[in-house]
């Protein structure tokens, strides 16, 4: 028997929101002109969501680059996502690190914010909190260096909000399994 | 062997190696150093089209009539934007084409040059693959990889975007030897325990189905002599989508017709009532389904695709089985021969029994008349006077079209060529000249409607040059009929702006271009004049002109479910019943 599915076709009923999952996928591409612009396309062209991506060569003898993208959809979504990306002809390899639960995340996150007097000791205060590194100052402000999952970042930025936050600059999500083995 | 040429001199060096003798194109500034080349040689033969989208409709008819890579060759800018709906098309029905654009020097790349655009940024959502090659160097490589990944897996359109300082440099030229690609290698062979465990399905199952599709015929011809093989070995029913008839013959005893929108009665109700379906090269596109959360909801679903994204992608299966068509049906016939399997007798006749009732049904039947053609009535006598000569039949799209999947008969692949995931207006006549030059000796026959045949009338031209005896053979109602219906059935019969107003006299206009003429009204006159058309060696565009209002049935309406058809007797009331057959969720879907 078939469950009631929500794929994107205009044939089925609207899916439901509720069964949202977010997840992470490792996508392992030869480093060509382009690639990038597939992958993005594949998303846009196909309705699928992109909240986090990150992308660098990680081996320059191969050309190899790793795509790190959090995406969100139904368990019916995901899989097509992860099935789409294989599909692509510069495509080595995708990894869902979700499935595995087994997977670091980190961001890399610089933070302006401007004050003066009592603001900027509760901005240092903070800081050493959340192990952030001063990597500039002026008499009225700092920049912030902080490495951490994407929710201690948000939580980082919402407490400087009201000190005196300017801007912030993030990397996205970069993501590995743990353990010996290689994705 | 390795040697040292030009670019453009490379382009018609890869094009031999592959095997290609034949490629459609249209000359232009960023792709005169590589007709230069073609001016001087005589393997290959170019085709000049009359617009860049019939060069990409041709190379679709040749491809898949012939089951060889079709070859395009544009210049920049409107040379290569013109090929995007053909590019589409093929990468829709899986149709391998390899499609070689002209570009402006790599210098003036993103200067907004004369005849610039971005070809591989607008061709990177309709192609498998494309590339820009900045680099001579590049050039062979890229060559030889367009053509593998185009014809490997599941097939598509690749574009090479070659600027012209490109053409014009020298480099080192190497063969293609055997493409080992870094990345592509899609997976042929099914797993063993999954074959095993489809066939011990297939044997337990009391009411089964094939459901086959393009895939099988862009596997091979093996594929489909493996397809006939099991069929008769299992005696299971057998339907096909519009992309896969030919696969197993029409007029093959577990033929049930064609499923889908304007499927059979019979093969739609058992589709929605069997407990095995067998998906073989399908991909349960909208027009198959109907309505999705009823799709054969009592059914276990077996699906081979060699797209690993296929699957569970509309429908959630219960065997998934990657692997080419004609590999896993391979598997399948050893397996089910050498465990001498079968599938209970007793159930499997009553399954027969009751597709036997669901034929009785005849859901093709129309009333017939004989003081104007019915279209249906049309495409059965051209198939009468035509199927002893192996023709090949190209479509336009629209109501012509599922006549002719209803009613002309299919015995062998790759005779049928049809726009079906794209539906393309404006395919069959270039996708005919393809079929043509693939098949010299072959009647070809464009079965055609008098406002599709008009978006790309132009390659009547192309049919004189090369003296390519091509049939139109136009179902002239004066509308276009498949929006007409739908405005008859969603749009209380307003009929907006889908009258043909305005019609060319075909026969002139045949006449115009240096090709025949010929127009029939009269249901007696119709066998003669079809015959005149089969034996006047040269083009020829037939006018029929048949019954203005006739609705294609049966008809799965928009939202429903396989079980849920409209079928002829009921559109004989017509219009206004008909309106509300359709509820409002049904009228938002296409």
């Amino acid at each position: 028997m078939n469950a009631p599915l929500t794929p994107p076709s205009p044939y089925s009923s609207p899916s439901s929101r509720s069964n949202v999952e977010t997840h992470t996928l490792a996508v392992l591409v030869d480093n060509e002109p382009g690639v990038l612009a597939r992958v993005v396309g594949l998303f846009s062209g196909r309705g699928y969501n992109i909240e986090s991506l990150t992308v660098a060569e990680v081996a320059h003898g191969e050309h190899l680059s790793r795509i790190t993208v959090v995406t969100s959809g139904t368990p019916e979504t995901i899989e097509q996502i992860h099935h789409q990306l294989e599909r692509l002809v510069p495509v080595h390899k995708v990894t869902d690190l979700t499935v595995s639960a087994r997977s670091l995340e980190r961001e890399l996150a610089m933070v302006k914010v401007r004050g003066k007097g009592e603001n900027r000791n509760a901005a240092l205060q903070l800081g050493e909190a959340f192990r952030a590194r001063v990597v500039d100052a002026t008499t009225e402000s700092f920049i912030f260096e902080l490495t951490g999952k994407p929710d201690k970042i948000d939580e980082f930025v919402d407490l400087m909000r009201p000190i005196g936050l300017v801007e912030v600059s993030r990397t996205g999500v970069a993501a590995i399994s743990r353990g010996p083995e290689p994705i | 062997m390795a040697k040292q040429m030009t670019g453009a001199e490379m382009v018609v060096e890869a094009l031999k190696d592959q095997g290609v003798d034949l490629l459609f194109g249209y000359p232009g500034g960023a792709v005169l150093p590589i007709y230069d080349v073609l001016f001087h040689q005589e393997k290959v033969r170019h085709i000049l089209v009359r617009h860049e989208q019939g060069a990409a409709h041709a190379a679709e008819g040749y491809a898949r009539s012939s089951g060889k890579p079709g070859v395009l060759l544009v210049t920049s800018g409107p040379g290569a934007t013109n090929t995007i709906t053909g590019l589409t098309d093929a990468l829709m029905d899986s149709i391998p084409l390899v499609c070689i654009t002209g570009q402006v020097p790599t210098h003036l790349i993103g200067s907004d040059a004369f005849q610039e655009c971005d070809t591989v940024g607008i061709t990177r959502h309709c192609t498998k693959h494309n590339y820009l090659v900045k680099s001579v160097d590049d050039l062979p490589r890229i060559l030889h990889e367009a053509f593998y990944v185009a014809s490997n897996g599941r097939p598509g359109p690749v574009v090479i975007d070659i600027p012209k300082d490109v053409q014009f440099s020298t480099g080192t030229y190497t063969g293609p030897r055997n493409v080992h690609h870094k990345t592509y290698q899609p997976k042929l062979d099914a797993d063993n325990d999954a074959i095993r465990r489809a066939a011990k399905m297939m044997a337990a199952a009391k009411r089964p189905i094939f459901y086959t599709g393009g895939g099988v015929i862009n596997s091979g011809p093996a594929a489909s002599t493996l397809l006939r093989e099991l069929v008769s070995l299992t005696g299971f029913p057998i339907t096909s989508t519009l992309m896969g008839l030919g696969a197993y013959p029409g007029s093959g005893p577990n033929w049930l017709g064609m499923l889908g929108m304007h499927g059979t009665f019979e093969a739609n109700n058992a589709m929605h009532d069997c407990d095995l379906m067998i998906a073989v090269g399908a991909r349960f596109d909208d027009r198959i389904t109907g309505r999705l959360d009823a799709f054969s909801p009592g059914s276990k679903k077996i699906h081979i695709d060699i797209d690993r994204s296929s699957i569970n992608k509309n429908v959630k299966v219960d065997l998934p089985i990657v692997g080419d068509c004609a590999h896993v049906l391979e598997s399948l016939v050893r397996v089910w021969r050498a465990e001498a399997m079968h599938a209970e007798k007793q159930p499997l006749d009553a399954w027969w029994k009751k597709i036997g009732e669901w034929r009785e049904r005849k859901s093709l039947a129309f009333r017939n008349s004989d003081k104007v053609i019915k279209p249906q009535y049309a495409v059965q006598r051209l198939y009468a006077l035509t199927k002893d000569r192996d023709p090949y039949i190209t479509t336009e799209v629209g109501q012509h079209q599922m006549w002719a999947a209803q009613h002309y008969h299919f015995d062998e692949p790759n005779r049928w060529m049809t726009s079906g995931g794209l539906g393309t207006m404006g395919y069959g006549l270039p996708a005919a000249i393809g079929a043509q030059l693939a098949h010299p000796k072959s009647l070809v026959v464009d079965i055609a409607g008098e406002a599709s045949i008009l978006m790309n009338i132009q390659e009547m031209s192309t049919a004189i040059q090369y003296r390519l005896p091509v049939k139109v053979f136009i179902l002239n109602n004066e509308y276009m009929g498949m929006v007409r219906q739908w405005q008859e059935l969603l749009h209380g019969g307003r009929y907006s702006h889908s009258y043909s107003e305005a019609l060319p006299d075909f026969v002139k206009l045949a006449e115009a271009f240096g090709a025949k003429g010929i127009r029939c009204s009269d249901p007696a006159d119709l066998d003669r004049a079809i015959q005149e058309m089969i034996d006047y060696d040269g083009p020829v565009i037939f006018d029929c002109l048949v019954e203005k209002n006739e609705n294609c049935f049966p008809m799965i309406p928009s939202g429903k479910a396989h079980n849920d058809m409209l079928l002829a007797d009921l559109s004989d009331d017509a219009g206004v019943e008909l309106g509300s057959i359709i509820d409002e969720k049904g009228k938002m879907l296409v």
